[in-house]
């Protein structure tokens, strides 16, 4: 039974495993859903572009490259890499409600924000929001505290993080709700709008802080996506496989976590991406890591860009939060797929 | 003759936070046996097992596979010369039996952005296995979806596509009816008469136990309190001081050993 019967000519073997082609057939929509967004949402919005904008000086070409562009860009990062997140936190806690906020980062950086808008800090230091550092050293001492809370003896139990992270939320959002009701008028409202989420960044420096870090992260994460199929299947289940386990547990919880953190630090809390779109990924195309991250990279920051378009043009010229629009395009959405009868796709 | 030893175990001592669970255990296991693990609830039968996947770590004394210390193998070494089957797998993501039994490849998958795919080799290795178990034709359907006999045969299909030496199986039918538990050893046997493999199977069931290892070592309250074959082991006087049980030994008619009738 050696070499003479499982030489050529092979016939189509019955186990199906991932292949090239196979990888392509599904990364290759997502990239196309990705592209498509990205091309045409710019040229949506209370002005229109006409071609004259796309390569002109005007007005136009300025609204898009100034305004619209950046805002974009900045956008399908954050929808990409909160994505990418949620799959790491819901293959790290073999669950797949988790969130990217699950492990108090959200009520961390909010922290952080709250607190930069209290002490009336709302200038720009080196380039960057004092508001947005404060958020991102929130979200830092969030993940440093539930990684050493939830630290056991070299492992890192699931439960404890996730007891760690779900205590640490509350922590802070109480102290959240302290400094809201400490402050006055205008910072409450700064501080509501901060806490809501928005895309409404100005400038390219935002997407510059942020792409490396995100870029690397989406790499490497997809690198390790062998590794999280066993994960996901379980601790014993993967060490028994040669993974080591406590190692790719910390590492995930680090990159999902600084991932999380970086990209809220400029936008705020934005819910429901890091659910949403590895789930749906996840009906279509089943549990494989190997697709789910880098697929989720290209529908998350899809999936985010058309909302953030629908919340500055529905109702023009107000803008409506952009998680508020998360919820009500992705909540339906997704109780569609959830109903919808096994086996057929929509 | 170290060459045909797989585990040599030497005064093995554990405990979880402060019980002892592992009293001091030597054992030496030999390539190509058949061994069984038996006694009752809370002897240190599965603690033992886990110690030998390299599931727990920090215990005291010495456990040796093949002449190395496994304490000094990484997890990805060990897991390429020994596979483990647990009671139960339960999953939270609907991968499918393809995706499970190909899961049993990573101990040799490259760490780097070449282990993305499936390579041929990988799945002639997953088919092989599922021929070997009956599982081919549940290649496309959902591990969750499947009964329990079904399940249990998948890991072990998964655990045979790391082409191990040593199969490590932890009361792996507990949980399946009567024909399924034969069905289960039966391929068991098979792998261990045609391949070679060595097994090491812990079992609550002496009768089980009797049919098909070699060679049983019985433990109790931490210590192993009689090794040899099941014969000599599976006797009304150990199986009393065992399991405090009476219990009657009886030929079995097919001639494969005897079986064991509790009378108490």
């Amino acid at each position: 039974m050696d070499a003479a019967t499982t030489s050529f000519p092979h016939p189509e073997s019955a186990v199906r495993g991932l292949s090239a082609k196979r990888f392509f057939a599904v990364i290759g929509p997502c990239v196309l859903i990705f592209i498509v967004v990205l091309g045409l949402t710019p040229l949506v919005g209370d002005r229109g572009i006409s071609l004259q904008g796309l390569t002109g000086s005007g007005a136009e070409h300025d609204i898009l490259t100034i305004i619209r562009l950046p805002r974009m860009l900045f956008g399908a990062l954050v929808g990409g890499a909160l994505a990418v997140a949620g799959v790491l936190f819901q293959a790290l806690l073999r669950n797949s409600l988790a969130t990217p906020f699950t492990l108090g980062i959200s009520s961390g950086s909010s922290l952080g924000a709250v607190l930069a808008i209290w002490l009336g800090m709302d200038v720009i230091f080196l380039g960057i929001p004092v508001i947005s550092i404060f958020a991102f050293a929130g979200a830092l001492i969030t993940i440093a505290l539930v990684f050493f809370i939830a630290r056991s003896s070299g492992g890192l139990p699931t439960f404890t993080l996730l007891l760690a992270g779900v205590t640490l939320n509350f922590v802070f959002g109480a102290l959240v709700l302290f400094f809201q009701y400490a402050s006055n008028f205008a910072q409450t409202y700064s501080m509501t709008k901060w806490m809501m989420g928005s895309l409404n960044v100005v400038g390219y420096s935002p997407w510059v802080r942020t792409a490396p870090l995100a870029i690397i992260s989406v790499v490497v994460v997809t690198i390790l996506s062998p590794r999280l199929n066993l994960l996901a299947a379980g601790e014993d289940w993967a060490t028994t496989r040669g993974i080591h386990v406590e190692r790719l547990k910390t590492a995930s919880y680090l990159i999902g976590s600084v991932l999380t953190g970086a990209v809220t630090a400029f936008s705020g809390p934005i819910g429901f991406v890091g659910l949403v779109v590895p789930h749906t990924l996840r009906m279509i195309a089943g549990p494989d890591h190997r697709i789910l991250v880098p697929g989720s990279f290209f529908l998350g920051a899809a999936f985010l860009v058309l909302c953030d378009t629908a919340a500055r043009t529905l109702l023009s010229p107000t803008e409506i939060p952009v998680g508020v629009i998360t919820a009500l395009l992705g909540g339906p959405f997704f109780i569609m797929l959830l109903k919808r009868k096994p086996g057929e796709l929509w | 003759m170290t060459g045909d030893v797989r585990y040599e175990i030497r005064d093995l001592k554990f405990a979880y936070s402060r019980t002892p669970v592992l009293k001091g255990i030597s054992a030496k296991i030999r390539a190509g046996d058949f061994i069984g693990i038996v006694g009752p609830n809370g002897a240190g039968k599965s603690t033992f097992l886990k110690v030998l996947a390299g599931l727990i770590r920090g215990y005291t004394g010495n456990v040796e596979f093949s002449g190395t210390a496994i304490s000094k193998m990484g997890v990805r070494q060990l897991s390429r010369l020994v596979a483990f089957v647990p009671q139960e797998t339960h999953l939270v993501f609907p991968f499918t039996v393809s995706q499970m039994v190909l899961m049993g490849r990573a101990p040799y998958r490259s760490a780097g952005p070449a282990g993305l795919f499936d390579s041929r080799f990988d799945l002639d290795r997953a088919e092989r296995a599922m021929q070997m178990t009956d599982t081919l034709a549940l290649a496309n359907k959902t591990f969750t979806q499947l009964s329990g006999g079904e399940k249990q045969r998948v890991v072990l299909a998964s655990a045979l596509a790391q082409d191990p030496e040593v199969l490590l199986l932890d009361e792996p039918t507990v949980y399946l009816d009567l024909r399924h538990q034969i069905h289960f050893y039966d391929i068991v046997e098979r792998l261990n008469a045609e391949k070679k493999t060595t097994v090491i199977s812990v079992t609550h069931d002496v009768n089980l136990a009797a049919r098909y290892a070699h060679r049983l070592l019985a433990f109790r309250d931490g210590t192993i309190h009689a090794d040899g074959t099941p014969d000599t082991v599976l006797t009304p006087k150990h199986l009393y001081e065992i399991f405090e049980v009476s219990a009657a030994v009886l030929k079995r008619p097919d001639g494969r050993g005897n079986y064991i009738i509790p009378t108490s």
